[in-house]
């Protein structure tokens, strides 16, 4: 029997994960244009995928085109690998293409992600894709779809710092705190999903691949490993990331981005880490430390 | 009329040449064939009636209609003639941005209705490379107060402003990067009668002090005469009559201007 045959069969009549191999075709070469040019959005053929946009379509037609069977998966959302909509994918793709999946970031070839970069620092030849709602940075203030591309080609961005500049009339600091406009290899300027500024650092220079597929809106666009990503701000009003005065209530973490959690009625809340997987890892070391030196 | 000091040399040099523009819509519908020279610190009129082609006309000038012959040349502050239709897309939207204005008929056309009047005036500074939030925000007080509206409004947006306030906010914000060349197009349309005088007086002094270039479309004989040193009368895409504005106005030769005239009431 052949191996096409071996994988229709234990994918139940699928092809290797979920799609056709004319469409990851096409979305490679997609990939290829965006890569060859950082930060440029790539139209490409969505397809219908077996959940509603808005659920991760664009980052789980990437994600299958990119797939071998070698490879490792990991999926995160809000930075968790337990929620609904993680669960799904992860078993969706470990049906589809048979692949190993895992919760641990540093086991993971390809981690498909919604809202978050993990904190543990990524590493050369990992895949980091993005599921994308709104591509299009400059969507809010022009909504004709040729005028913004000739923004683009032209490097007309003055406009993103108009938003900026409404934030600090009205809350007398950069307001925006999520999606948060950055400028990639000097030229584009891109929407990096939405994740939250904290985790706009850990795009520059990353060493991972960073994929975004945008399902509803049809476009792919992506960062290649080692290169410049600034967010955009003013001289005196510098990029600032969150910070916290409370620690994490599992793990004691001061530098991940922490979750605020209601316990009841009267007001009673903690925080705790959004990356599951890093304050999993830090409990157990906490742990291990502890039996070596009681 | 009294205008900025020039020297002969640049005086005798047009900042702006237009030749030949034709843009029609259907045959007589539209601009058929319009010639003139502006030069630094001047304002044409451009008046006629309802569908005369002033308004396409302005646009085939100021760089949002593309015509479908003539040229247009202008001369930059490098003192390089540019011909208009001919220099990259990126080139012309950086000469529209810095050293041209365009004030529109209605305010919400040529402003940002839900960002803040500050914003509205420093996004053509934040165009041109303007990093310091400091910086836009003065900018944008002096010229709040340079077109009579108070500074605590700078927060505000057009939406709350008045008719009268958002059309002065229009200029406001074509000005903050010192242009050269304004292009208006019936900037007291639609503003009851004390307004446009305020209005008017306003656009004559900053004109005047800035030393700018105008060209003006507007169907008000009145504001003609107030504002343009030379006056062009148009009638179904074609000038017929051009002049200077007293000259026009009070020796109308062609029966169309004498038309025009004859029809102002009161007059």
């Amino acid at each position: 029997m052949s191996l096409r045959q071996e994988q229709i069969n234990e994918t139940g009549g699928y092809n290797f994960a979920y799609l056709d191999e004319q469409t990851k075709r096409m979305i490679r070469r997609g990939l290829l244009k965006a890569l060859a040019i950082p930060g440029y959005q790539v139209p490409f053929g969505g397809r219908e995928m077996p959940l509603p946009y808005g659920w991760g379509t664009g980052g789980m037609q990437v994600t299958a085109t990119v797939i071998g069977r070698d490879d490792t998966l990991k999926v995160i959302d809000q930075g968790a690998d337990d929620t609904t909509n993680a669960i799904s994918i992860r078993r969706f793709f470990a049906r589809t293409a048979g692949v190993k999946t895992t919760e641990v970031t540093t086991e993971a070839t390809i981690i498909q992600t919604r809202h978050r970069i993990p904190e543990t620092p990524l590493r050369s030849g990992q895949i980091l894709v993005y599921q994308v709602p709104i591509p299009e940075p400059l969507r809010f203030i022009e909504p004709r779809e040729v005028e913004t591309r000739t923004m683009h080609a032209l490097r007309e961005y003055g406009v993103m710092h108009v938003k900026l500049y409404e934030d600090i009339a009205r809350h007398g600091h950069i307001a925006t705190t999520y999606a948060y406009p950055v400028k990639v290899n000097n030229h584009y300027v891109m929407d990096p999903s939405p994740i939250p500024k904290f985790d706009n650092p850990k795009m520059d220079l990353c060493p991972a691949l960073q994929l975004f597929g945008a399902g509803r809106e049809k476009r792919i666009y992506a960062i290649p490993p080692y290169t410049r990503v600034r967010s955009l701000d003013f001289e005196d009003y510098p990029f600032e990331i969150q910070r916290w005065e409370e620690s994490c209530e599992f793990c004691g973490a001061t530098d991940s981005f922490l979750d605020e959690v209601i316990t009841d009625d009267q007001g009673g809340r903690i925080f705790v880490c959004s990356d599951t997987d890093y304050c999993r890892q830090r409990q157990q070391q906490t742990a291990a430390n502890k039996e070596t030196c009681p | 009329m009294m205008h900025a000091e020039q020297t002969p040399m640049e005086a005798a040099t047009p900042l702006l040449q237009v030749q030949g523009i034709r843009k029609l819509y259907a045959p007589g519908k539209g601009v058929d064939g319009v010639d003139f020279d502006l030069y630094p610190g001047e304002i044409l009129g451009i008046v006629g009636e309802s569908g005369s082609g002033k308004t396409t006309l302005l646009g085939c000038l100021s760089g949002s209609l593309i015509p479908d012959q003539g040229r247009v040349f202008y001369r930059n502050r490098d003192d390089r003639k540019l011909d208009l239709y001919n220099i990259s897309e990126s080139d012309r939207r950086v000469l529209l941005r810095t050293e041209w204005g365009v004030v529109h008929q209605h305010a919400r056309d040529g402003l940002r209705m839900s960002v803040s009047a500050g914003a509205n005036i420093g996004e053509r500074l934040m165009a041109v490379g303007g990093r310091h939030y400091g910086q836009l925000r003065e900018a944008g007080e002096n010229w709040l107060r340079e077109v009579e509206i108070d500074p605590v409004r700078i927060n505000d947006t057009p939406r709350t402003f008045s008719g009268g306030m958002q059309q002065r906010l229009q200029i406001a914000r074509n000005l903050v990067t010192g242009p050269r060349l304004i292009f208006m197009d019936e900037p007291t349309g639609g503003l009851d009668v004390s307004v446009q005088a305020r209005l008017l007086d306003l656009l004559r002094n900053l004109v005047m002090d800035l030393g700018l270039a105008v060209v003006l479309v507007t169907h008000d004989l009145a504001v003609a005469r107030l504002l343009s040193h030379r006056l062009m009368v148009m009638k179904q895409g074609k000038v017929v009559e051009h002049g200077l504005t007293d000259q026009v106005l009070d020796d109308p030769r062609h029966p169309y201007t004498q038309l025009l005239v004859s029809s102002v009431l009161g007059n």
